[in-house]
């Protein structure tokens, strides 16, 4: 049996959430803290938290404060940039993307049904894309299964991605194994 | 304490539990004010009748012996216009064709003025909301506890125990042929071909599978959720059905390798994104409807009580005969 593991490359889109927690140093004088956040709500951040450490000092006798927010427009540089113009220091920026993520298992004839194509009716659409594949192939005549992992911006996406993936899949003749329902329904709206 | 005299239509694995069942409860049952009396036991073959009361273990010998239960030629559906009694247990098998000839001795009971109790899946998912008119507007009570998930209590969970909640959906393994065919197939790497020989040599696949593997059995009990316990108007052809005669050891592999197993879920959910499917589901490892050989599984989402899964043995004959049992209990102290 042929077992093949493949990374597919991926791009990281623009508009994909992105949850960033930075580290920065403020001078201790006053006005301090709201130079420092003007940048971020500029650039079109929804601040999460901020923790403005008064009692601390760093060795450089600055204050500490931690900002963590979302973007969702991709403009970190411009806001590390102007950040910087405004004096503020920034000791570390941690970024981490956040996408919805589905794992489908497919059994048929994957590969002769062209296996590009089904992964590019998927990429093409911009909001989602097969981001892992795992293809098991026991024989030339038995049909194949395949693990894949699709991310997309957001939960619609993901079922839009998963919609197209179905058809595709139905035209190819090929069964697609979906996961249960992750979460319960809201209640109590 | 007024006895209810019972007739049990169809004399196969179930209708034999009922009657064992009832050898050994009948003591304690009159112990705690509940009177029952079996005056008729028909099978294909004919019936035999004792308004008196029917010995059931001579019933269970003869049927063993003879390869009928019948005294007389005196069929079903005689039996059913004919003797006298309150209840009848139908345990006819389940045809998904026309639903016959559950169907035809159901609506008989009925227009009777008999309480009927059923495990037949056939006129439940055919014509069920003809089935609950006609109970009705004969004053009688209907009750299928049996027809879904076995032993495992379902509808009077989500009816009786559960009453007030909303029930949002449901999914469940409903089939313990399925269940064990997929589990067997993860746990050993082996293929399906493999694994449904040995389940027909162990007697947990029938040598004419499809009703269970091509998800047949497992739409039929999801109708009838849909219709009893969320008040739709379905039928068995409104059911998407996926069944599991392609799913690949390799599959399962590729699933164990995410922390998933593959089961043979039956969905159901109201509203506006209302669905209505059996399929192959991804379900992760540590998931509550992750139940091994041939248990069945329901997890249902409510509003008030939340999530609430229940777990049993989804066949047998006992197991069968102990949903039934609950059912004939429950309508002997609603009219008594």
């Amino acid at each position: 049996m042929r077992f093949t593991r493949l990374k597919l490359s991926y791009s990281i889109q623009e508009h994909i959430l992105m949850i960033v927690s930075m580290d920065l140093e403020l001078k201790d004088i006053p006005g301090q803290l709201v130079q420092a956040l003007i940048p971020l709500s500029k650039f079109g951040a929804n601040i999460m938290s901020v923790i403005h450490h008064h009692d601390e000092r760093t060795p450089r006798g600055n204050i500490p404060v931690q900002v963590v927010f979302q973007l969702t427009n991709g403009k970190l540089n411009d806001i590390i940039d102007s950040l910087e113009e405004v004096g503020v220091r920034i000791v570390s920026v941690d970024k981490k993307h956040l996408y919805e993520e589905i794992t489908v298992i497919l059994i048929g004839h994957i590969l002769h049904s062209d296996l590009g194509d089904t992964i590019d009716q998927i990429d093409k659409t911009g909001f989602a894309e097969v981001v892992n594949l795992s293809l098991s192939m026991p024989g030339i005549d038995e049909p194949s299964s395949a693990s894949l992992v699709i991310n997309a911006v957001g939960s619609q996406e993901l079922q839009e991605a998963l919609g197209i993936l179905k058809r595709v899949a139905r035209e190819k003749n090929l069964l697609v194994i979906e996961p249960i329902e992750k979460d319960y329904p809201q209640v109590y709206k | 304490m007024k006895p209810m005299r019972l007739s049990i239509i169809g004399f196969g694995a179930v209708g034999q539990g009922v009657a064992r069942a009832l050898i050994n409860k009948l003591d304690k049952l009159k112990k705690s004010g509940i009177d029952l009396n079996v005056v008729a036991i028909s099978d294909s073959h004919g019936s035999c009748v004792n308004p008196e009361g029917i010995d059931l273990e001579a019933a269970l010998q003869r049927k063993v012996e003879t390869g009928s239960v019948a005294t007389s030629k005196t069929s079903s559906i005689e039996v059913i216009k004919d003797v006298e009694h309150e209840l009848m247990i139908d345990v006819t098998p389940t045809n998904i064709d026309d639903g016959e000839p559950g169907l035809t001795y159901i609506l008989e009971a009925f227009n009777r003025g008999r309480h009927v109790v059923t495990s037949n899946k056939g006129p439940l998912a055919l014509k069920y909301r003809v089935l609950c008119d006609e109970a009705k507007k004969n004053g009688v009570r209907f009750r299928f506890e049996a027809s879904v998930g076995g032993a495992m209590p379902i509808l009077n969970l989500a009816k009786d125990a559960l009453a007030g909640n909303r029930i949002i959906g449901i999914e469940g393994i409903l089939n313990g042929t399925c269940n064990y065919i997929l589990s067997r197939m993860f746990e050993e790497g082996l293929a399906y071909k493999h694994v449904l020989g040995e389940a027909q040599e162990l007697g947990i696949a029938e040598t004419d599978p499809t009703y269970d593997v091509e998800g047949i059995d497992t739409a039929c009990k999801l109708v009838i959720l849909a219709n009893s316990i969320f008040g739709m108007d379905v039928t068995y052809d409104d059911v998407e059905i996926t069944g599991i005669t392609k799913i690949t050891a390799e599959a399962l592999m590729l699933a164990g390798a995410e922390g998933m197993v593959i089961k043979l879920i039956g969905e159901v959910r109201d509203g506006d994104d209302a669905i209505l499917r059996v399929a192959p589901r991804l379900v992760p490892k540590s998931h509550p409807l992750v139940v091994g050989g041939t248990l069945n599984v329901a997890l249902l989402k409510t509003d008030m009580a939340g999530p609430i899964s229940v777990t049993g043995r989804g066949a047998g004959s006992m197991e069968t005969a102990s949903a039934i049992l609950s059912d004939v209990i429950a309508i002997y102290k609603s009219s008594s």
